[in-house]
């Protein structure tokens, strides 16, 4: 399988842009896509956007050739650690905050049914029209039927996790429909035909100078004198998607937050492109996860205060939209709210592994994660990178395969962490990843267990060697052998197959000289106890009553 | 089986059939130990103080006026250069009093709305306000014919925005209750102008919203 510069599989006929440049979202052909069409690296776009291809160890090792990538992201995740810290800071309560989060999130994932049906109730109330998918291919089908029903061939679209899962600019396209982004980041990435990286800044993985390449290469319509200023370049995209906004007839957004008890539904963003798709066009759809219902109104104080300072570290982001069914006379007439599953319900099935839907999309938890900030999004394979994404991914994926299967890349996922556990401290709903990891590893090894694998015969190897005393002490002097392998400069760095697993990424030092049990066998006479209660040397006279490491053997 | 019945069974059985059969429990078994109200009282000139030092923070302009009179002074001042402003239908008329003779007023409402291409053709908004949070440096609108469409608030490029110091609470959840009494408003709330943190993760402001937001603080009625 051939491999981009980012470490992703290529799929089959990378989309490309296709003449018209301003018209995104085909699978189209690459005919005349002019000088540009190779500019950004051959990114391609995956079959499924919770399934790449590659495997996290593959594609971070690709990823961490990428010394530019490095850069930006380390640039981009250090500027927003020291935003959101200082934010975060300023809040009294925040702790308090978090609790209250966790707490309320545990109460829907408990009531989700009611909650869902009483949401449902109060959006038809207010003159909504609620759509139930079971999966990706069922709200893709549902969302283009709606699209075709009101005779346009082109939408607008807020950025939304949930549509990226889904896949649904790429099934638009599919039926001749073009869905334009609006988002600015979202924007870079389409015009780039790339793929997200980050749940909040899709392009984090761009710098200025990068975007500046895109835009004039790819937008059309931007200054030949575009400048590398984020500000100039804001200015360029504002410009380029002005006529789409005042002129769409249908946008599609995702939703933060939908209010059980209300009805109402609500979009968080900064830019305005938002308000744009929510308020301009005739007909709004809006694709949410079941997960992201909230049971009342006040609820929204808990979130809408935890949500902000989170993620972008700002005490609120410029623009917050909330709106309840059909309004008339102001915004939208016809609105329609498509319930989303696609795998929520084998998550959810999990008492563990179901606190990852409890997940408000911050990003924080990428933001501070040290493995994120090197390998960068694109090597979790997944619309879901980050921490988070490595215990949804895998849970969302699970009826495929995606938790236990061993030739699945998804299970590698819950191993892309160094359990640091500072994804756990900035939650803003205390989602314990950490553990979750764990749990996931432990089910990943269970699946694979009474299959032969390098893994499980090196451990029945050590438990025979380590059972016996005389059988341990064979191998400690055999092991005396590795210092021929590691040579004067005391490391060993490269050993065959199965080996190999571990000096493919780390050298292995030395064994010592003398091994524990000759040192024990030639040691000096113990010194005779010292009343001196301050003497801590007291080790060799509770040595001798101990029969030690190793002797005991079996009878310990 | 349809979608809707064969995901509320997948949800009822993923959890087991554990899930509780009676109505909402309302969430008064969630702990809510933070902070429902700030320490500063609603309308004081310490939170109208926080409210101003967290609006120039966010790059919004701010004004204060000692009477309704000096509003439409400020007004005028900021629309010196506007050719047209679109306003809610029942606008307080005073603000508008020292508007320049170069100005036009449109008139907008449900019944009688311009068109995304005729607002786009519009200078600026003035527009009232339904509460402030001094915490957030946050405004918001909840469409009242004093605020208007939402529309009107995001085309037009420069947003003047009249808020009462009788409209300033301290903490979010005090916003939130009052907004509570009429969930089914279509809301914006807006803090500071249009912005982007898509680049490097800086912030810029100016994006698709207005570039720029006056916010003047206008004495209690």
């Amino acid at each position: 399988m051939s491999r981009t510069f980012l470490g992703l599989p290529l799929r089959r006929g990378a989309r490309t842009l296709p003449d018209d440049v301003a018209r995104p979202g085909g699978h189209g052909t690459s005919a005349g896509a002019g000088p540009a069409s190779d500019a950004f690296g051959d990114v391609p776009h995956p079959d499924a956007p919770l399934r790449w291809g590659g495997s996290f160890p593959d594609a971070a090792r690709e990823a961490l050739q990428n010394t530019q990538l490095r850069r930006n992201l380390a640039h981009a995740t250090s500027t927003i650690r020291a935003k959101r810290a200082a934010v975060v800071g300023e809040v009294p309560d925040w702790e308090a905050l978090r609790d209250a989060g966790s707490a309320i999130k545990t109460d829907v994932m408990a009531r989700l049914p009611e909650l869902l049906e009483e949401l449902e109730r109060n959006v038809v109330a207010r003159g909504g029209v609620v759509h139930w998918a079971r999966d990706a291919d069922e709200a893709n089908r549902i969302v283009a039927d709606l699209v075709k029903a009101k005779g346009v061939d082109e939408v607008v679209k807020v950025k939304s996790m949930a549509t990226q899962e889904i896949g649904l600019n790429e099934a638009l396209a599919a039926e001749g429909i073009a869905a334009y982004e609006t988002d600015l980041a979202e924007l870079i990435v389409q015009l780039a035909d790339d793929m997200p990286s980050h749940i909040l800044v899709p392009a984090i993985h761009r710098n200025r100078a990068e975007i500046r390449e895109i835009f004039l290469a790819r937008m059309g319509d931007a200054p030949p004198d575009l400048s590398d200023v984020p500000r100039e370049l804001a200015m360029a995209a504002r410009a380029h998607l002005r006529r789409k906004f005042l002129s769409a007839k249908v946008a599609i957004s995702g939703a933060n937050f939908g209010v059980a008890d209300t009805g109402t539904l609500t979009v968080v963003e900064s830019e305005g492109n938002g308000r744009m798709c929510l308020t301009l066009p005739e007909t709004l759809v809006t694709v949410m996860g079941i997960e992201k219902v909230v049971p009342t109104y006040t609820d929204l104080e808990v979130f809408l205060q935890l949500l902000p300072r989170s993620s972008t570290g700002e005490r609120m982001n410029p623009y917050t939209s909330l709106w309840t069914g059909v309004t008339p006379g102001d915004g939208p007439q016809e609105f329609h709210l498509v319930l989303l599953d696609n795998g929520r319900t084998d998550v959810l099935a999990d008492e563990v592994g179901r606190a990852a839907l409890h997940c408000i999309r911050c990003s924080a938890c990428l933001n501070v994660c040290p493995v994120y900030e090197r390998v960068g999004g694109h090597a979790y394979g997944s619309v879901y990178p980050g921490p988070i994404g490595a215990i949804l991914t895998p849970q969302l994926t699970k009826s495929s395969g995606g938790l236990s299967g061993h030739h699945d890349p998804n299970a590698s996922l819950p191993y892309a962490s160094t359990l640091c556990g500072a994804c756990y401290e900035v939650c803003p709903v205390k989602i314990d990843i950490p553990s979750i990891l764990v749990e996931l590893r432990a089910r990943e090894v269970d699946a694979d267990r009474g299959r032969p694998t390098g893994w499980g015969a090196a451990m029945k190897a050590a438990s025979f060697v380590m059972s016996d005393a005389r059988r341990f002490e064979l191998a400690e002097k055999a092991a005396g052998l590795g210092r021929v392998v590691a040579g004067p400069k005391g490391r060993i760095s490269t050993l065959p197959p199965p080996a190999s697993a571990w000096t493919r990424s780390r050298d292995l030092p030395a064994p010592a000289k003398q091994t524990f049990r000759d040192w024990w066998r030639d040691r000096p006479a113990p010194a005779p106890p010292v009343a001196d209660p301050g003497d801590t040397g007291g080790f060799g006279a509770a040595a001798t009553d101990n029969p030690g490491f190793g002797d005991g053997g079996e009878g310990r | 089986m349809s979608a809707r019945d064969d995901v509320l069974a997948r949800v009822r059985a993923a959890l087991g059939g554990a899930t509780a059969t009676g109505g909402p429990a309302a969430s008064g078994t969630v702990a809510r130990a933070y902070r429902e109200h700030g320490d500063l009282a609603p309308g004081s000139p310490e939170a109208v103080d926080v409210l101003v030092d967290r609006l120039v923070d966010y790059r919004a302009h701010v004004h204060v006026a000692a009477s309704a009179a000096e509003v439409a002074t400020i007004v005028g001042d900021l629309l010196a250069d506007a050719t047209s402003v679109v306003v809610p239908p029942q606008l307080d008329a005073a603000w508008l009093g020292a508007l320049g003779a170069g100005t036009a007023v449109v008139p907008d409402a449900r019944d009688d709305p311009r068109t995304p291409d005729e607002l786009d053709r519009v200078d600026a908004v003035v527009t009232a306000a339904r509460v402030a949070i001094a915490d957030t440096g946050t405004i918001v609108l909840d469409g009242e014919p004093d605020q208007g469409r939402r529309a009107i608030t995001l085309v037009p490029d420069l947003h003047v925005c009249v808020v009462r110091t009788d409209q300033v609470v301290e903490a979010v959840p005090e916003a939130v209750r009052l907004l509570a009494a009429h969930p089914e408003r279509p809301q914006t709330w807006i803090s500071g102008p249009s912005a982007t943190s898509d680049i490097e993760l800086s912030r810029v402001e100016g994006v698709h919203g207005p570039r720029t937001l006056h916010v003047i603080l206008a004495p209690p009625r």
